[in-house]
């Protein structure tokens, strides 16, 4: 599935994600800045990870949506070691439940660790990969915060 | 009148950081071992089960035994929670009558060759074809830095320790029992070497706040093998039997292995609910009739979370069941008796088996007294284990 690269000298910034057939559509639509869903084009439900199927009613028919970007924190932890690769300092990892009802992984950022409460209410914006793509992350929800 | 299999052989390799040698080698060692322990001929083996990440393959173990000719081969996804998945397999190979004599093996240079607690980045560019392996979601976290199983594992944890109030200290008392077992089992890796609470809540962080060192299991060179054939035909062999009372699996929907975030409430570990319902109800047994259990150990959160999945006590009191000696041998559940894959050894669960079987047939090293039902879990898998040759 992977390899590990425990002494790639040329691997700074933050990793590229890594495309498959059915969430192409997802790293492809956060790579130009925007969030985005697979809802199911007959019964209108969502489903992540995305997949060429709907659990609910086995329809292969599904379009991406543009999601809110809004959600809140489920939970939060910082990998202090090994030290990740790509990362300058360890980033918060995070749990976010979207409005729409999607959980993803994602960062925190512009947040203090300590300061991080479940349920807290944050807004998505993009970073930048190694390769030139991009991922969503998440901040606090605040004016100006979103984009 | 219900026909059970039965697991008649146990065999193992030393337990290092280093093994010095093959996989294929280490399988084949372990494999000999467990047809000597159960006086079968290695070349009378008909079936071959492993999980989908053992590196070595069934044709090249099968030449290193002499194996005549093989009717039934399986493997198992779901990393470590295939490892009490084999029995189940086995079990439905045997009593369906796919094959007689099942070998079950994992070996893997898992110190030496390669690292599973080292970060793990997939090389930039093109796509993917992702078939899985029941880890395939692991994809999703990389470029967020949650790279190593403690990252994964640690995500739904913390839920699980803000719900109940679980601190790092009620984590590490169960890393200190099985540390106390490992240091009274001249096979762990950790022999003669206990630690206390306090050396626990002073070794580093993994994964901030809720994973330290001590929290985690080894990395380790080894292999372990079973064998398993029909109760009838173990009758007649050479070492006590151990039948298999009850086995299953439990995958339930939007449910994965570690990076298992999507099934809505994370203090729960659904597949382990799944694994006890199927196993109390095929076995008419209940928790209280389990003298200890053997639960899957890559983290101590997964052990507070697999008691009450399997209901040895209720949701979110471990951090109460595990105090006070009820999880050490003596105790009212010994767990993790070999010290576990923390204190013995990383085998990716298949020597927390081996261990239940020897607490069976009274010959392990920290032996738990008048042990006759013993629960062996992986979470999604799961298996109980008797001495009593006849459902009570």
């Amino acid at each position: 599935m992977s390899t590990n690269q425990t002494s790639a000298p040329a691997a700074t910034g933050r990793p590229d994600p890594v495309y498959t057939p059915d969430a192409i559509f997802f790293w492809e639509g956060a790579a130009r800045g925007e969030l985005l869903g697979q809802r199911c084009a007959d019964c209108g439900r969502f489903a992540h990870p995305p997949r060429p199927m709907c659990p609910w009613c086995r329809s292969v028919r599904r379009e991406t949506v543009t999601l809110s970007g809004r959600g809140r924190v489920y939970t939060w932890v910082i990998p202090r070691h090994p030290a990740p690769l790509g990362f300058a300092a360890p980033p918060i990892v995070a749990l976010i439940d979207l409005e729409e009802g999607i959980r993803l992984v994602s960062n925190l950022v512009d947040v203090d660790f300590a300061a991080i409460t479940a349920g807290m209410q944050v807004q998505v914006r993009f970073e930048p990969t190694r390769g030139g793509k991009a991922v969503p992350v998440f901040a606090p929800a605040r004016a100006g915060a979103g984009r | 009148m219900n026909r059970f299999a039965a697991i008649v052989g146990i065999g193992q390799t030393e337990f290092s950081k280093n093994s010095g040698r093959s996989e294929l080698q280490l399988a084949a060692e372990a494999a000999r071992a467990a047809l000597a322990d159960a006086g079968i001929d290695p070349a009378d083996v008909d079936g071959m089960i492993t999980f989908t990440l053992d590196p070595s393959d069934e044709i090249g173990l099968g030449r290193c035994l002499g194996v005549r000719d093989l009717g039934w081969t399986a493997r198992i996804p779901g990393g470590g929670a295939a490892s009490a998945a084999t029995l189940h397999q086995a079990a439905a190979a045997v009593l369906g009558g796919a094959a007689e004599v099942v070998l079950i093996w994992r070996a893997m240079n898992e110190r030496s060759a390669y690292r599973f607690g080292q970060p793990m980045v997939p090389p930039s560019g093109g796509v993917v074809n992702v078939a899985g392996n029941g880890t395939g979601s692991l994809l999703w976290c990389m470029p967020f830095g949650a790279q190593t199983p403690a990252s994964w594992e640690a995500l739904g944890a913390q839920r699980y320790m803000q719900a109940y109030g679980v601190t790092s200290r009620d984590l590490g008392r169960v890393s200190v029992v099985q540390r106390k077992h490992a240091a009274t089992n001249p096979a762990a890796w950790f022999y003669g070497k206990p630690i206390t609470l306090e050396e626990h809540q002073q070794s580093r962080w993994i994964i901030e706040p809720v994973l330290r060192l001590l929290d985690c299991c080894q990395e380790s060179d080894g292999g372990v093998a079973l064998v398993v054939t029909s109760l009838e035909r173990a009758r007649d062999l050479k070492s006590k039997p151990v039948r298999i009372a009850a086995s299953a699996q439990s995958i339930p929907g939007e449910v994965e292995v570690i990076s298992n975030y999507y099934h809505g409430d994370l203090t729960v570990m659904p597949e382990a609910r799944g694994t006890a319902r199927r196993l109390y109800q095929r076995s008419g047994l209940t928790p209280r009739d389990m003298q200890l259990a053997m639960l899957y150990d890559a983290f101590t959160p997964q052990v507070f979370k697999q008691l009450e999945g399997f209901g040895f006590c209720a949701q979110g009191e471990a951090k109460d069941f595990v105090q006070g000696g009820n999880i050490e041998v003596g105790g009212l559940l010994p767990v993790n008796t070999n010290g576990g894959l923390i204190g013995e050894a990383y085998i990716h669960g298949m020597n927390n088996i081996t261990e239940a079987v020897r607490q069976l047939r009274g010959t392990a090293a920290n032996q738990v007294a008048r042990a006759q039902h013993a629960l062996v879990a992986s979470g999604m898998g799961g298996a109980i284990l008797s001495n009593s040759l006849s459902p009570a």
